[in-house]
Parts: C-alpha cells; structure tokens; sequence
C-alpha cells in the first residue's frame, strides 16, 4: 500500500464528515464526524431490518397458515403468492416496488389525507407526531407495567402448578398496559398534543409538507419490497412447522378434552415452533444482509452512507469496508444469538 | 596530437550516444505501467457508466467521448493505434479503488480534480480535459428562475459520493436554505426520480445535467438555472508513483490541445510536418526528439492527431454536434477567450 501512496489508519473517523443525509435517527448534519455519519447508516439499516422482520413474520404466519386452509380460493391465492415474489430477484422487486410507488404516489398538492391527517405522497408518508409533556412519567409507567405483568405470570404459573386453577393472565396484562398509562395521563402530568402536517408551497408547481413525521418513500418501498420477498419463505418455514406435528398429537389433545384453541396453543404450537424457529432465523439473517440494497434506491442505510458517500469522500476504502463487513457480522450474530437462545427457550426441556 | 584528438572525438560521441540511449530505454525501464501496457497490447481505461457527449457507448459496445479521447490518443501514442482500448465502465463510487488497486491504467470519467484526492489517496491527476461547474435543473413550470428562488424543504436529487453532494451542502448552508438530499449511485436511477417527480431540482455538474437532460420524457420542460455554484475542473487521473506513464497520459491531453492551438488537424496533420513554424513541426515530430523523453518514438503525437484529432475536432464531434453543449464557453482556447491553456511541447 506504501508503494502506491496509501496510507492506512482510522483517524478519519473523528474528521467532520461535510455531506448531508436525508433521513437519520438521529441528529445529523455535515458539521458532524464521519464515525457519526457510520451510527446514521447503522441506526437505519436496523430501522428498516426490524420493520421488514416485523412485517415479514406477520405476513410469513397468515401466508403459511393460510397455505393450509382447507379453503381452495386462500390456499391457492397463498401459493400463487409465495410461488411468485420468492422467484423473482429481491433487487428487481426493489426497484419495482420503488419506482412503481414513485409512479403511482400523487404530488404532495394531489394527495387525499387519509383521515385527515395521514398524506401519502411521492416525497414521502407524511404522519402527525406527539408533541409530549413530561414524557419520561409515560415510560416509566409502562415500565412499570410490564414489570407487574412479569410479576402475575410468575405467580399465575406457580398459582397452576400447586392449585391446577388457570389465571387469565393475557386479558390482566392488556388492562395493566391500558390502566398504568392512563393514571400517567390523569395524575402525572402527561400531555400530548398532535402535531400535524401542513403543506408548504416551494414554487409555483412544486410543494411539500412540514412538520409531523415524514416516512421517506425510500424506506417504505425498501421495507415493503423486504417483507413481501422474505415473507415467503417464512411462510414456508411456518407450513413445514406446523405439517411437521403429527396428525396423532391432536387427535390425543382433542380426546382429553382440549378445545380447538387449547390444542392449538398447548400442543401444536410448543412442537411446531421447534421446527420453525431455526430455518426463520436464517431468514431473518438474510433480510437483514439483503437491506444492503438499499443503496440502489437511496434508502441511507449503511452501505449508502458509509460505504458510499463515505467512502468516496475520504477514499479509505480497506478502512471503511473492512469496518462495514465487521458491522454486518455482528448484527448477523446478535440476530442468531438471540434466536439460538429463544430456540433453546422453547426446545424439548428432558427432566 | 591530431591522433588523440582522434580517438577523444570518437570517445565523446560514444558516451553521447551511449547517454541518449540510456535516457531513451531508462524512460520505458521506470515505467511499469508503459511496459505492461505494451506486453498486453490495450490502454486499460477507466470510464463513467454513460455519460454521452463524455463516455458513452453505442448499441455496438463502442465508446465515443471526450474522456474517452484522451484513452484513445494514449493508445494511439503508447500502441500506435487509438482503438486498442479496453473500457471499463465505473461507478463514482469505485472508480478510485479500481485505479489503486491496478485494474485499470488511466481514469478518464469526468472527475473532479481536488486537492484531497490528488494528494491522500494515491492518485495524480494530470491535466484538466473539461472546465466545468455544478449547477441546478429544475421544472420550467415551477417558476424557478434562479437559485435565489429556493425555499426551505426543497428536495434535491444527486449522485452520491461525488463533490457535488459537498458542494450542494456548502451552498445550501450558505443560504440557509434546509433541503432534503436524495443520493442514488447510478445516474439513470437519479434522472429517474427527478423525472417522476420526487426532487423538485436536480444538480450535478452542467455538462451532466445537459447531457442527461435528453434522456427525461421531456427534456422541453425542464431547465438548467444560470448559476454556477462550484468550479468543477475534470480530467485523467492515473496512479501516483508511475511519473513516466503520467508524462505520457498528460503529454497526450496537452498534445491535442495544442494541436488544436497551431491549427493542426486530423486532415491536415501529415502536410505540417513541413511547416515553416517550428513549433508546429515540434508538435508533429519532424523536429526534436520529444517522444523520446517518455520512452517513445517520435511519432507518438502525429497518431494522436491522425487517429484521435485535436481537442477542438474532438469537442465538435462529442459534445457540440450532439447538442449537448454547442457553447464551449471556458472550454475555449486561452488565444479565443477561454482558459485552455497548456505549457509548450519543446
């Protein structure tokens, strides 16, 4: 590298990075550093990595469930889905999914609100964002809500193992969630007004709206594109899951008297979920790694960010990619740890 | 006494000989580059992904330009023929790496000449083949007339990791203006999205956003704003530590400019070896021994002209006639009120 006037070094990193981004989690701007402009492109990668396996997960359950129907119209309408967006390039579908939107959304001055406060228009989806008063008694309410729900599930089980008798554990938690926040609005002093979004003229044909949340067009397409191309294989994991149950262990819960949703719950799920969780883990892996397209559609994720904008501008390229691929590795593993441990939560437990 | 004279005079003109021969052979010797450009036969050139009037190539696969030029007269000077070229399209975003790394000899893809790039990340730049500036597109009916008319909010549209999406922070910060910036990093993708309607402005160099201007649905209904934010000087780059093969690369840009400057000409070339002015035959090859100095023979800057033509032909041919640019603007001689100006081939 010497001998062709490379110099090698991390320094870099803490030099202000003058280049802006559109879209970050957090605060950002040209003044700040490189290093800065790396959490921008990681805090976005997650951001749209969760909102695809969140999405992906529902989607993949309904799909593969459906993939099971006796019905004949939901059972072909699921295979012909997943037959059809798991054949086709992620990278096609992103573009379709882009320039398609960027093609049907109207200009911000067309849009119809949806309920008066949601715009959907091709620079971006516009939605009202709270204004709070002391936010921090919000959270610590639900803090404290969901740790009185760990509380009731420790002694409703116990309350099971000594008295046989069942708690309706699900329904206290939901009230406790409601409850808890409620009293923080009542007594502690939360407020929370809704800021909506108001248009803005910036010339004679073009506009644009201000204030509230903007969800750029990026980010809803490159999720979108994310959860229905991964969905199916979920989908696939969810029907090879669940036909993987023998037929004999229903038909036994049924004979003890379990009803349908018991013996959903109780006996088909606990097998069924060993079988799924591995081989969707795998795929959860893959969307995260497969959100690196983003750079193709200027979704500012990590690879568009550091390992292009920043890259470019400094020229460190063994730095900057040996950086990124060390970045992918580790949410790569994280996603795995945690899946191999909820696994092993849910794996045969011998006694 | 007459004898020893004799034999000093035959000594003299051996060492003389002997010095020009190991001047002419160290030249080909230091440069790596040269040599294995000759082993293999073709200048590996560095170009952009289709930028007509710069590098942009045909149905056929072949590739017309001014940047592409200034490949084609290395080869014409290294290998004796323009067409033995092998073109590499790169993105903005690894065409440097693709230098450093010695995929490709010569980088030829409207870059920006910096000084952070000439001087950090080993490469050289070696002339400047285009005097350009960044400057803005917009919709002609949004009733924009100059950069003045900006507001807060607007969105702007732009390749990724060039200097334009610096420069177009500098301005908009300068006029405290806040934008949202849209970075792709293929210009089809950018012209796209502009087209559909999510930026309200696009900006890029001015030569770029004439060029891709004609590939929106209608190019009639947008324009380019008068201003020009930034100086935007581009031009060949090769790797730093080959000073042999960036004389050669930077003696073949200046030679077509100057070429163009005495009024020598593709057609003409061959008749001005006899001129009478002893420049232009410098400039031809019937005087002097300048291509020995790079290691090569004397008539490296006659193909050039031959094959290639001078600067002017060659921005007639790629950016004039295709109506991208009629107007050459700086890209004018200094002599006819522009800034081309090259140091003297002597």
């Amino acid at each position: 590298m010497e001998n062709r006037g490379i110099t090698f070094g991390y320094g870099f990193l803490s030099q202000e990075s003058s280049f802006d981004v559109q879209f970050s989690l957090i605060e950002f701007d040209g003044s700040h550093s490189y290093f800065r402009a790396y959490l921008v492109g990681l805090l976005n990668t997650i951001l749209v990595s969760v909102i695809g396996i969140i999405f992906a997960t529902i989607i993949g359950v309904v799909v593969g469930i459906a993939r099971l129907s006796n019905n004949y119209l939901i059972n072909r309408t699921a295979s012909v889905y997943v037959e059809f967006f798991r054949n086709i390039p992620l990278l096609l579908q992103i573009f379709f999914w882009y320039f398609a939107a960027l093609r049907a959304l109207p200009l911000p001055q067309d849009t119809e609100p949806m309920f008066g406060v949601f715009f959907l228009t091709i620079k971006g989806f516009f939605v009202p964002a709270f204004v709070w008063n002391n936010l921090d008694i919000f959270i610590y309410s639900i803090i404290a809500a969901i740790i009185s729900i760990i509380f009731i599930r420790i002694y409703a089980r116990k309350k099971q193992e000594n008295e046989g008798i069942q708690t309706p554990v699900l329904s206290i938690s939901i009230g406790l969630l409601i409850i808890l926040p409620l009293l923080s609005f009542l007594f502690g002093g939360v407020d929370a007004s809704v800021e909506v979004p108001v248009i803005k003229q910036l010339s004679q044909s073009g506009f644009t709206y201000e204030g509230g949340i903007k969800l750029p067009p990026e980010l809803i397409s490159l999720a979108l594109a994310l959860s229905l191309y991964t969905a199916t294989f979920i989908a696939e994991c969810v029907r090879a899951g669940v036909q993987g149950v023998s037929k004999g262990q229903k038909e036994a819960a049924a004979s003890i008297g379990l009803t349908p949703n018991q013996v959903l719950k109780l006996v088909v799920m606990p097998q069924a979920l060993r079988i799924i969780i591995p081989p969707t883990t795998n795929q959860y892996l893959n969307l995260t790694k497969n959100s690196s397209l983003a750079a193709a559609i200027a979704y500012p994720d990590l690879v568009l960010v550091f390992a292009g904008t920043a890259l470019m501008q400094t020229g460190r390229a063994i730095e900057i990619v040996s950086i990124t691929m060390l970045t992918y590795l580790s949410l790569s593993i994280s996603i795995s740890i945690f899946m191999n441990w909820y696994n092993k939560k849910i794996a045969i437990k011998e006694k | 006494m007459f004898k020893y004279l004799k034999q000093l005079t035959s000594l003299v003109a051996m060492v003389a000989v002997l010095f020009t021969f190991t001047t002419e052979t160290m030249a080909a010797k230091k440069s790596k580059t040269l040599k294995n450009t000759q082993k293999k036969g073709f200048v590996r050139c560095g170009v952009s992904q289709g930028l007509p009037g710069f590098s942009n190539a045909d149905a056929a696969g072949n590739w017309t330009g001014v940047d592409v030029d200034v490949c084609r007269a290395v080869a014409a000077a290294v290998l004796g023929d323009a067409n033995k070229v092998k073109f590499t399209p790169l993105s903005a975003k690894e065409r440097f790496t693709a230098l450093t790394s010695n995929e490709i000899d010569i980088l030829s893809r409207n870059t920006t000449w910096t000084l952070s790039r000439d001087a950090d990340i080993g490469l050289t730049f070696v002339g400047v083949n285009f005097y350009d500036g960044q400057g803005f597109m917009v919709r002609k009916n949004s009733g924009y007339s100059s950069v003045n008319d900006f507001k807060n909010g607007i969105s702007a549209c732009t390749n990724l990791g060039t200097t334009t999406e610096l420069n177009m922070r500098d301005f908009f910060n300068s006029k405290g203006i806040s934008y949202e910036p849209v970075t792709f990093e293929k210009a089809d993708e950018v012209v796209a999205a502009y087209d559909a309607g999510r930026c309200d402005t696009y900006t890029t160099d001015k030569s770029g956003l004439a060029a891709q201007r004609i590939k929106l649905s209608s190019p009639d209904d947008h324009i380019v704003l008068p201003e020009t934010i930034s100086k935007e000087p581009l031009g060949p780059v090769v790797r730093q530590g080959d000073s042999v093969w960036e004389d050669i690369v930077r003696w073949s840009l200046n030679t077509m400019i100057e070429a163009e400057e005495y009024g020598v000409t593709s057609a003409n070339a061959d008749s001005m070896k006899t001129s009478d002015n002893p420049a232009v035959k410098r400039l031809v090859g019937a005087e002097g021994e300048l291509g020995a100095a790079l290691g090569l023979d004397n008539d490296w800057s006659l193909r050039i002209i031959k094959q290639v033509g001078n600067y002017g032909e060659s921005y007639k041919r790629n950016i004039a006639d295709t109506g991208i640019l009629p107007d050459r603007g700086p890209n004018e001689l200094w002599t006819k009120g522009g800034i081309l100006y090259v140091p003297p081939a002597r």
